[in-house]
């Protein structure tokens, strides 16, 4: 019988059985529950479990769950901002501590904020409202997204109901990347050689010395975006990078399950790639996987570049976008909004200068959030104009508007086409 | 005889379907008005010319994207049912959830306006004549479904823990 994979032994460990097959159904029991402002709905959800039953309604524990104010802050109606009172009221009411609340001191994106918190660890089931909680599996956990309802059900009984184990596509990725080709620059690849579906119902399993070398934060844009070729998770198992950051950047102190696939483990794929053979890639309207070189669509007019969110926030992305700018100034009739993934690395950056040179370049810097990403708030497209952004979606309409076209790629890339007001390869 | 309202192609992504300029809407009861929003169906949803039960037909990879429950919502509330070659997992996930009726069918060729029936174990073309398989769902979640959607079934399981069901 051949081995298992990392997420058959992560879904063997959270069934209490000594192993799963891909293609059964499993009950899981979850780790780390998360949400963001869509927690009203989960809240409005779980109330109704309860209803008509006599008990009183009661989170399974509260200790796992988490929430962050992410998506619409500070709040962009009056809407919102009595669904985040009824959030905050819910939070206090169950005693959930790992709330974070739209401060400078602790808030931020829930993607960054999980990790850096140490919330989320290797081995773990993590489950989010949210499609990019896949982004967890960087620190080697299972790590998925629910819907609303799905969550309620977290919520009443601890576990996640019907989880296919999914079969793994192995992902080698070997040799230096070159310079100005960046960790989304890979992900991006692969995504285009995946497809947006080619990974549905499936998980990614990152290996070879490129991933060995990458640091967490590389590894987390890896596996944010491994839902764009439709996977249930990306997962880069726990290594000695993992465990560096754990101790040392998030202050775990705990023992720590360092959960690794069997080496005889079965794939339903293996995707090759050599690191130092790519460019700069960019994902063209309106779908991820329309991948192409920065080349091919060179000088093409940009009106916004954003940089920043869930994929590109952090501390090295803006060190990289600022390297770029600083000195210079931005070329006119472009505007550059940026969104730090915390408010750790807005303050990070702020104490490094990295956001002064940004600033004198042009850059308007806005607080850490997803408003922009999805189209909601502070960066809305007009009609006919291109974005060139470090995000993770392209659909049509992403960014506001059905008539604007966004294109997706790395802090180099946007910077550099920043600087020339069209699409520009970093390396030139 | 339910028929084929809208037919669309592959990837069409939750953005499409809610778009999230309107996620600070998340009751079932109110998501239906931004269901395609920014397209001609959106009108036709709701000035009531599309009956319940009507048919969306759909390539590959429908609702890939964000794990948005509204996106499933909005369509549940006109009680749409969408057959496609392939769904995205969360949104085939939150569908069966929901009670919002997702048939799995990789074969069927049909056209807008074609009259559709669909069996327990294959879909029927009426107005071209061919039949075509349905891809039957897991059991675990099949179960949620036959519960009448998962706030029902949790209810069953939260009930059953505390010794009352």
């Amino acid at each position: 019988m051949a081995g298992m994979t990392i997420v058959q032994k992560i879904l063997a460990r959270a069934t209490g059985r000594p192993s799963v097959e891909v293609g059964e159904v499993v009950e899981p029991t979850v780790d780390l529950a998360m949400s963001h402002e869509n927690a009203a709905l989960v809240i409005n959800q779980f109330l109704d479990v309860f209803k008509g039953t006599g008990l009183e309604p009661k989170v399974w524990d509260p200790s796992r769950i988490a929430i962050i104010f992410d998506h619409r802050v500070p709040a962009e109606s009056s809407k919102t901002a009595t669904n985040q009172k009824k959030v905050r009221e819910f939070v206090g009411q169950h005693g959930i501590q790992r709330f974070h609340d739209i401060r400078g001191d602790e808030g931020g994106i829930c993607h960054q904020v999980l990790v850096e918190y140490g919330y989320s660890r290797p081995g773990m089931v993590i489950v989010g409202t949210d499609s990019h909680t896949t982004t967890h599996g960087a620190m080697g956990a299972l790590a998925f997204g629910i819907g609303a309802t799905e969550m309620a059900g977290v919520w009443s009984l601890g576990s996640v109901f019907n989880v296919e184990v999914p079969a793994t596509i192995k992902v080698v990725v070997n040799g230096t990347l070159p310079a100005g080709v960046l960790a989304k620059d890979l992900v991006l690849f692969i995504v285009g050689k995946l497809t947006a579906e080619g990974a549905n119902f499936k998980v990614i399993e990152f290996h070879g010395d490129t991933i060995r070398r990458m640091p967490v934060s590389g590894r987390l844009v890896l596996c944010n975006m491994s839902v764009e070729a439709g996977a249930t998770s990306g997962i880069v198992p726990c290594d000695e990078e993992t465990l560096r950051y754990l101790r040392d950047e998030a202050g775990v102190r705990d023992p720590i399950d360092a959960v690794a696939p069997d080496a005889d483990a079965a794939y339903d794929r293996v995707l090759e790639i050599d690191a130092s053979s790519l460019a700069p890639q960019v994902a063209c309207p309106h779908t991820v996987d329309n991948v192409k070189p920065v080349g091919d669509v060179a000088g093409t007019v940009v009106h916004q570049v954003v940089i920043g969110s869930c994929t590109n926030g952090r501390l090295d992305d803006l060190e990289v976008a600022a390297s770029i700018v600083k000195g210079r100034k931005l070329a006119r009739g472009v505007r550059m909004i940026v969104f730090p993934a915390s408010w750790r690395i807005y303050q990070a950056a702020l104490k490094r200068g990295v956001l002064t040179d940004l600033v004198e370049a042009g850059a308007v810097i806005m607080n850490p959030g997803c408003g922009c990403c999805l189209g909601i708030h502070q960066g809305a497209l007009g009609d006919g104009e291109v974005a060139l952004s470090t995000t993770n979606r392209n659909f049509k309409g992403r960014m506001g508007n059905p008539k604007s076209e966004v294109y997706l790629c790395s802090p180099a890339v946007a910077a550099a086409s920043a600087l020339t007001g069209v699409i520009t390869d970093p390396r030139s | 005889m339910p028929q084929v309202v809208l037919k669309v192609g592959d990837d069409i992504s939750t953005d499409q379907i809610y778009p999230g300029r309107f996620m600070a809407t998340v009751l079932p009861s109110e998501t239906p008005q931004f269901a395609f929003a920014d397209f001609e169906f959106n009108e036709r949803l709701k000035s009531g010319q599309v009956p319940h039960g009507s048919i969306i037909v759909a390539n590959n990879n429908f609702g890939c994207g964000s794990s948005r429950e509204q996106a499933a919502s909005c369509l549940k509330g006109y009680e749409l049912t969408i057959i496609a070659k392939g769904f995205a997992r969360i949104f085939l996930q939150n569908s069966c959830n929901l009670g919002l009726r997702t048939i799995i069918c990789p074969t069927l060729e049909a056209s807008e306006g074609d009259e559709v029936e669909v069996g327990a174990t294959e879909v029927v073309n009426k107005t071209t004549g061919k039949s075509s398989p349905i891809t039957p769902l897991p059991k675990a979640r099949q179960a949620i479904i036959d519960a009448g959607g998962l706030i029902a079934y949790t209810r069953q399981r939260v009930l059953q823990k505390h010794g009352r069901a």
